[in-house]
């Protein structure tokens, strides 16, 4: 009972401190400068390189230099026009995939969790058969055999994502449901579907952004993976399509192999810190 | 526990059923032909690409075919790989072998040294273990493993020229013996300890969190208050107690036994189940792609069976809620 009268207490003066301590900490300050740094490279950067993006030059496999920054490829396009347009593939696939995810897996694991015990368990069985499937695998079988398309590409990862988000809902609303505030409400006569969305959702929701923020790390990764396979869109330009043509000079020029596998890097780190940054900020009990 | 085991088969009956089921489906359902693949864009007389859909059963209904699939299936019969015009069994077998080569010692020594690892980091309080441990859990959930292999191939075996670049064994041959086994090892290095640091830091981090609150116990302070020498308290005493999470994470680690290393495989040609699944989605090969998504599944359900087993070795009360069910 005394924790959750403390905790209740925090929740008051919450979003101001959990700024604060946010804004306070390096590591959140750096993810949150890069995902801001991608945003604005994939909202203006099509539209300052986007006349050049396919401008092939006579300069083929030229190293990195003061003309061009960080070298061309084989054709004379430079790298770092491509990795600029490629940042708008990259963070679109990731968080389309992932705000689709979190809000399928969002619904269906508040229903479970607030539902009877028959809907609970089919439902858990459903996650549970995803689970036990490598997503790798399967989104590569899914795409080589349907056909690339980023449209395609998004549908298969969320597809593979929201188990996991739907459990960790489930989870929050199945502990929240049996809260004194929560039978208060009811004994208020609110319906059951008032209750959960107004009193229990609200207050399950934050892990699962925190999630969410994971997931569109993990949907870049993905996403690379599969088009460093050649299982990408073959009209748009990204990181691991990138990787995937610069295997054939991997020999000859190293930066078209390198470059592109930071950008990925750098992208997810930042996703990942930033989950990890929030995870801290809203659960109180975390130990880091 | 011989009857809690059988239970727990039997429950995974309809699990791998039902995983065996979807994969079919999904293979069927999506556009895109085997036979295209086999045969290429060249243009195939049509009484020939006919045949070689009879030949295949492409060309009964996907109930009939997921009903064939299963008769078979429960014979153990997996059938013929399009492609290689191989049993798939087989083919599955060799992979299986290749991928076991790189696998198990990664699995060892990730859980060996992770566990050390992070008692240390736990127990000694030393700091640059934590950092070592909280980057390499980052760094390993952020980074592509399919370009960090390409990074190294290029640093070790193009620039220094230190290790081979590709592949299980050298092309030239050498002779069986003490020079085959030097000659394998140089190939595991790279792969085996990029996959080794990626299961490293899942397993370090988790036994870190673990054993910090292991030793928060009031029978540690009893312990230290009754005089037991200290590595006493620490191996007979936190360890067990602290060890559950850490089995949950290398029981995880096993279950991607065969397919975590997809993409290492791939980047360093190493001639595993991954490489081999990879070649199979090129060539649609359905027997073969079938036939992998059972060994997956087969290899998830032991690892949870193991993985299960383990807690009732560990720790008394499970076993005798074992005992009890």
């Amino acid at each position: 009972m005394q924790s959750s009268i403390r905790a209740s207490a925090t929740a008051m003066s919450g979003p101001d401190r959990r700024l604060r301590k946010l804004l306070s900490s390096p590591l959140a300050l750096f993810s949150g400068g890069i995902v801001l740094l991608l945003l604005l490279c994939a909202a203006i950067g099509p539209i300052i390189y986007g006349g050049q993006a396919l401008d092939m030059s006579a300069n083929r496999l030229a190293a990195p230099s003061g003309a061009d920054w960080l070298g061309t490829d084989e054709l004379g396009r430079s790298v770092l026009v491509q990795m600029v347009l490629g940042s708008r593939t990259s963070l679109f696939v990731g968080l389309a995939a992932a705000v689709s995810a979190t809000v399928a897996g969002a619904l269906i694991g508040a229903v479970s969790g607030f539902g009877s015990r028959g809907l609970d368990n089919f439902v858990m069985r459903i996650t549970e058969i995803f689970q036990v499937m490598p997503s790798f695998v399967l989104a590569a079988v899914i795409v080589a055999l349907w056909g690339p398309g980023m449209g395609k590409i998004v549908l298969v990862i969320a597809l593979l994502s929201w188990p996991q988000t739907a459990r960790m809902m489930r989870g929050e609303v199945l502990r929240i449901r049996s809260l004194d505030y929560v039978a208060a409400a009811q004994c208020l006569g609110m319906r059951p579907w008032e209750v959960l969305w107004r009193e229990v959702v609200p207050n399950a929701i934050a892990p699962v952004i925190t999630l969410g923020t994971l997931i569109v790390g993990q949907a870049i990764l993905l996403e690379a993976g599969l088009a460093f396979f050649g299982l990408g869109s073959p009209d748009v330009a990204s990181w691991g399509k990138m990787l995937n043509s610069g295997q054939r000079f991997f020999y000859q020029a190293w930066w078209l192999s390198v470059f592109p596998g930071v950008a990925i890097f750098v992208t997810v780190l930042a996703f990942n810190l930033a989950g990890d940054k929030l995870a801290e900020v809203f659960n109180p009990r975390s130990e880091h | 526990m011989t009857r809690f085991i059988l239970s727990r088969l039997a429950y995974a009956v309809p699990v791998v059923l039902a995983v065996l089921v979807t994969n079919f489906l999904l293979t069927r359902l999506v556009p895109g032909d085997p036979v295209t693949a086999l045969i290429g864009d060249f243009p195939a007389p049509p009484d020939y690409v006919a045949r070689l859909r009879a030949e295949f059963g492409l060309d009964d209904s996907v109930w009939t075919q997921l009903r064939l699939y299963l008769a078979n299936l429960a014979q153990g019969e997996l059938g013929y790989s399009f492609f290689n015009r191989q049993p798939v069994i087989a083919l599955l077998a060799e992979r299986t072998v290749n991928t076991l080569i790189l696998m198990v010692p990664v699995l060892v020594l990730s859980s060996v040294l992770g566990i050390l690892l992070g008692m240390l980091a736990a127990v000694q309080k030393v700091r640059w273990i934590d950092v070592t441990i909280t980057a390499l859990s980052l760094g390993g959930k952020s980074i592509p493993i399919f370009w960090s292999g390409q990074v190294l191939i290029l640093l070790l075996a193009v620039h220094f020229k230190v290790l081979p670049a590709q592949g299980m064994q050298s092309l030239r041959g050498v002779e069986p013996g003490w020079p085959a086994f030097v000659d394998l090892a140089e190939h595991w290095l790279m792969p085996g300890l990029i996959a080794t640091a990626f299961n490293l830091a899942i397993v370090a981090r988790v036994a870190r969190v673990s054993f910090k609150e292991a030793m928060l116990g009031d029978y540690v302070t009893t312990a230290s208050a009754a005089g037991l020498p200290r590595r006493k308290i620490l191996f007979g005493h936190v360890l067990p107690n602290a060890l559950i999470p850490v089995v949950t994470v290398i029981g995880h680690n096993l279950t991607n036994l065969l397919t975590g290393t997809i993409m290492v495989e791939a980047v360093f040609g190493w001639p595993g189940i991954g490489e081999l699944f990879m070649s199979s989605i090129a060539s649609r090969d359905y027997p073969v792609l079938q036939g992998i998504f059972l060994a997956v599944a087969l290899v998830t359900v032991l690892a949870n069976l193991l993985t299960d087993i383990l807690y009732a070795v560990i720790d008394p009360r499970v076993r005798d809620s074992y005992v009890r069910a």
